[in-house]
């Protein structure tokens, strides 16, 4: 009797299994809306980040053409949006109800996701001992980091959130209790690597050739 | 869950509060933690008037009266005003929709859970070392040279209970979207409801850029950043802006549910229909927009030049017309109605010429060559006195009047009512008039003090008084409330009489499910229309059926307190400016995440589908009157 807990099979899937219920409906607007937010958040990062370019205190102190590197950060921008690619995947295997592979994508969304992040912090690392750029060494610097660094937190966030809903439903399958869970982490992911091709465009193309 | 009313014992009753989802529940424990905010910061205004009653008076110290008003105006701002209005949305609006609760349960639990921790934190400051002392605006070229701690107190409080506003701002969105009756088509929803859609909308837009910029300032005090640090290149003014990006709409999300509260009032006790309902929603919405484009009008100042200083001022002025169009609408409300007195009414009587008084001097500030003269004096301050107090604070205490029954099922004694609307209306007139002429002759606001012999003793004695006046008003209500808790009366479903909307067709208070079936709305003012053809109740939309309900949930609560732990491991962590670090404070910062975050793991784990109210167990409820506590 309890919606949220029955089988399904492919023929009875709703289409739009994550508006369904009413609770996926206020989950789906809800997050909508929570998207809305986190736009205007990272609409105030880039306005700092833009205002404090190379506002550095003395010559000695690097400049975003300095630093800043194209190759990492197109494979970095590649595999973000693979991954983006893979949890479209994922999601167009929920709808039709094979729970196995919308898993397995979205396992390899982790993957790539992880492999990101593990360039990031190669990436701020080797600013921070090559160039001395760090945290606290200028305006610049900290409004770089609390940028694109508020952006790993959010991949970091993404990660583990996908992973949880991997490993808490593996055993009991789709349902239209987890449905919504896992088609909202998905627009997380998707919102996630919209504010990193701004990041690339703003960040590092203007960095290197504005 | 069991529906068998016996009587509580103490601990159950808190116990039932810590871990409740229910919005109703969740109004009382807004509108009690707001109160006691609300006596905090009117104490604290009580001490400054005490300071300044003559000249050179040295009630307070110039370090203390700096916290005093700054904690003053966080307070009531962040932790008094909003969490108030708050109350009556949790409590008003679900019902006004017809819905069984907000969209959210389990988020506006923990929307309050943050507030409340966020305010403890930042008053925690008065006992380990000293409050903010920097304004409630907190400027960044101030705060990041204020010594101790006051201003990480204001920063990490602000924050966490930035959280929780922002969650409830979400939640009530999504409420309003997706939980109306059938039937309840935007058009038809009650104004009190349109408003709280479009204040939470502008909490949505609004609270994202006070976040970043309090990161900002906790990043530059506590971790060594230096984005405000003009000797490593960086820029105060990107604080000002952000504040008042937020800080302008800020004062909208308090006073657009303020005008919600007189729209429900005014027809009520005019026994009318609200005059020109859709020019009161497009008032509303065009308010809502026009609130983000004036934010420079707090920084003509500022040094942004002339062109940047005439389009603000041309934008703050035009949106005197929406707002003229809602008084407007107010008095034609009120024209030909059979108007009644009461407690809530003789608020909004007050609320309507107090008001346009504040609105005046507004648009006054918004011409920048005369702001220039205005700046940062006591004019600025008898102003935005007379918009908050005379339009939040006075919607705030008719609605205490007005909602009182439907969340307690008591009234409020009416005597005691008008003695304390008239001391406080009076005390506010006496505050705050006389404040216009100290500002014209030039007495600036925020210092501690003032000469003899400069023409300034008298107002200031006057102004003085008036806050006395003010408090008695408040000690009145108070033991109105005192009274009247211990009353046994119990009020019918529309204790008023004329009530309009949803919420009056159902018992006061409403059953923990609100509504056995929800309503069928078959038009605006929908429990009026009801009445008029002489119904007893809302016509039905559904047949009786089993009711799915959320469970209660302690996690919230720790959720919240996780942040406010870690609050004090980022304080105290080893690279903070004031030089008091500890590696402990990183460990506390570290578990205190880990104990908000694990706890969200936890509830995303645990399945929580709610539960059912069997069919019969409804019917058994009918059987008994449909009164469930």
């Amino acid at each position: 009797m309890n919606l949220l807990e029955q089988k399904f099979t492919p023929e009875t899937w709703p289409e739009h299994p994550e508006t369904y219920t009413q609770e996926g409906k206020n989950k789906f607007i809800g997050f909508w809306l929570f998207l809305a937010g986190e736009t205007v958040l990272f609409a105030s990062l880039f306005a700092t980040y833009l205002a404090l370019k190379d506002s550095v205190p003395n010559s000695d102190h690097a400049l975003a053409a300095d630093i800043y590197s194209l190759e990492l950060v197109f494979i970095m921008t590649a595999i973000l949006l693979t991954s983006s690619l893979t949890s479209v995947y994922a999601i167009y295997h929920m709808r039709n109800y094979n729970f196995k592979q919308m898993q397995l994508w979205f396992f390899i969304t982790v993957l790539l996701g992880l492999s990101f992040l593990a360039l990031e912090i190669y990436e701020f690392t080797h600013y921070v001992y090559e160039y001395s750029f760090t945290f606290g060494s200028s305006a610049f610097s900290s409004a770089y980091y609390t940028l694109v660094g508020t952006h790993g937190a959010h991949v970091c966030f993404g990660l583990g959130w996908i992973t949880a809903l991997i490993i808490r439903n593996q055993k009991r399958g789709l349902n239209l209790y987890n449905a919504p869970k896992y088609y909202v982490a998905s627009l997380y992911w998707h919102f996630i690597d919209l504010v990193w091709v701004f990041i690339f465009s703003v960040v590092y193309l203007m960095g290197m050739l504005g | 869950m069991s529906t068998i009313a016996v009587r509580k014992s103490f601990l159950s009753t808190v116990w039932e509060y810590l871990t409740t989802v229910d919005h109703k529940k969740i109004a009382h424990l807004y509108l009690g933690a707001g109160g006691f905010f609300f006596l905090l910061g009117g104490l604290e205004a009580l001490f400054i008037r005490i300071q300044l009653m003559k000249p050179q008076n040295n009630f307070v110290n110039e370090q203390l009266f700096n916290e005093l008003m700054t904690m003053h105006g966080t307070t009531m701002i962040f932790l008094a005003a909003m969490p108030l209005l708050f109350a009556y949305m949790n409590a008003v609006v679900p019902l006004q929709i017809g819905a069984r609760d907000v969209a959210f349960p389990f988020l506006n639990a923990l929307g309050f859970w943050l507030f409340f921790w966020g305010g403890i934190f930042l008053n925690l400051s008065w006992f380990l070392g000293g409050a903010p002392d920097a304004g409630w605006t907190s400027y960044a070229s101030l705060s990041l040279a204020s010594e101790g701690h006051g201003i990480d107190f204001y920063t990490l409080g602000i924050q966490i209970s930035g959280f929780g506003t922002l969650m409830s701002g979400i939640n009530f969105l999504a409420t309003i979207i997706t939980m109306r009756a059938p039937g309840m088509s935007f058009m038809r929803m009650p104004l009190f409801t349109w408003t709280t859609f479009i204040a939470s909308s502008l909490i949505l837009m609004a609270f994202p850029p006070l976040t970043i910029s309090v990161f900002y300032l906790i990043f530059d005090r506590l971790f060594n950043s230096a984005i405000f640090d003009v000797t490593l290149g960086g820029n105060t003014i990107i604080w000002e802006h952000f504040f008042w990006i937020f800080g302008h709409p800020e004062v909208y999300i308090l006073i657009l549910p303020a005008f919600g509260i007189f729209s429900e009032i005014i027809p009520t006790f005019s026994r009318k229909r609200l005059f020109g309902y859709s020019s009161m929603v497009f008032a509303t919405i065009l308010i809502g927009f026009l609130g983000f484009m004036v934010w420079a009008h707090h920084m003509f100042t500022t040094g942004l030049g002339n062109v940047a200083n005439a389009i603000f001022a041309v934008a703050t002025m035009a949106i005197a017309v929406p707002t003229g169009i809602k008084i407007f609408n107010w008095l034609l409300t009120m024209w030909g109605g059979s108007i009644k007195i009461t407690v809530p009414m003789i608020w909004a009587l007050g609320f309507i010429p107090s008001f346009v008084m504040g609105g005046v001097t507004g648009v006054m500030q918004g011409i920048a060559p005369l702001d220039y003269q205005l700046h940062d004096t006591y004019f600025i301050v008898a102003h935005f006195h007379y918009v908050i107090i005379g339009g939040v604070v006075f919607a705030i205490f008719a609605a205490a009047h007005f909602y009182w029954p439907k969340m307690f099922g008591k009234m409020l004694s009416e005597k005691l009512g008008y003695v304390t609307f008239a001391f406080f209306f009076v005390g506010f007139h006496m505050t705050f008039f006389v404040q216009h002429f100290l500002g014209l002759m030039g007495m600036p606001r925020r210092v501690a003090t003032f000469l003899p012999g400069q023409g300034l003793d008298l107002y200031n004695f006057i102004s003085s008084l008036g806050a006395i006046l003010m408090t008695i008003g408040v000690i009145v209500l108070l033991v109105n409330i005192v009274i009247t808790s211990m009353s046994k009366q119990q009020v019918a479903n529309d204790p008023w009489g004329d009530g309009r909307t949803i919420e009056w067709a159902l018992p006061s208070p409403p059953p923990y499910y609100n509504f056995k079936q929800l309503p069928l709305v078959r038009g605006q003012d929908t429990w009026w229309l009801e009445k008029m053809e002489g119904n007893k109740e809302l016509p039905p939309a559904e047949p009786l059926q089993d009711i799915h309900m959320p469970k209660g949930s302690i996690l919230p609560f720790f959720i919240a307190l996780g942040l406010f732990i870690a609050g004090f491991g980022a304080m105290y962590n080893p690279l903070n400016q004031v030089g008091d670090g500890h590696p402990m404070g990183t460990v506390v910062l570290i578990f205190g995440l880990a104990m908000t975050f694990g706890t969200m793991l936890l509830r995303s784990l645990r399945d929580d589908l709610g539960y059912y109210i069997p069919k019969e167990e409804l019917e058994d409820d009918d059987a008994k009157g449909g009164k469930v506590s």
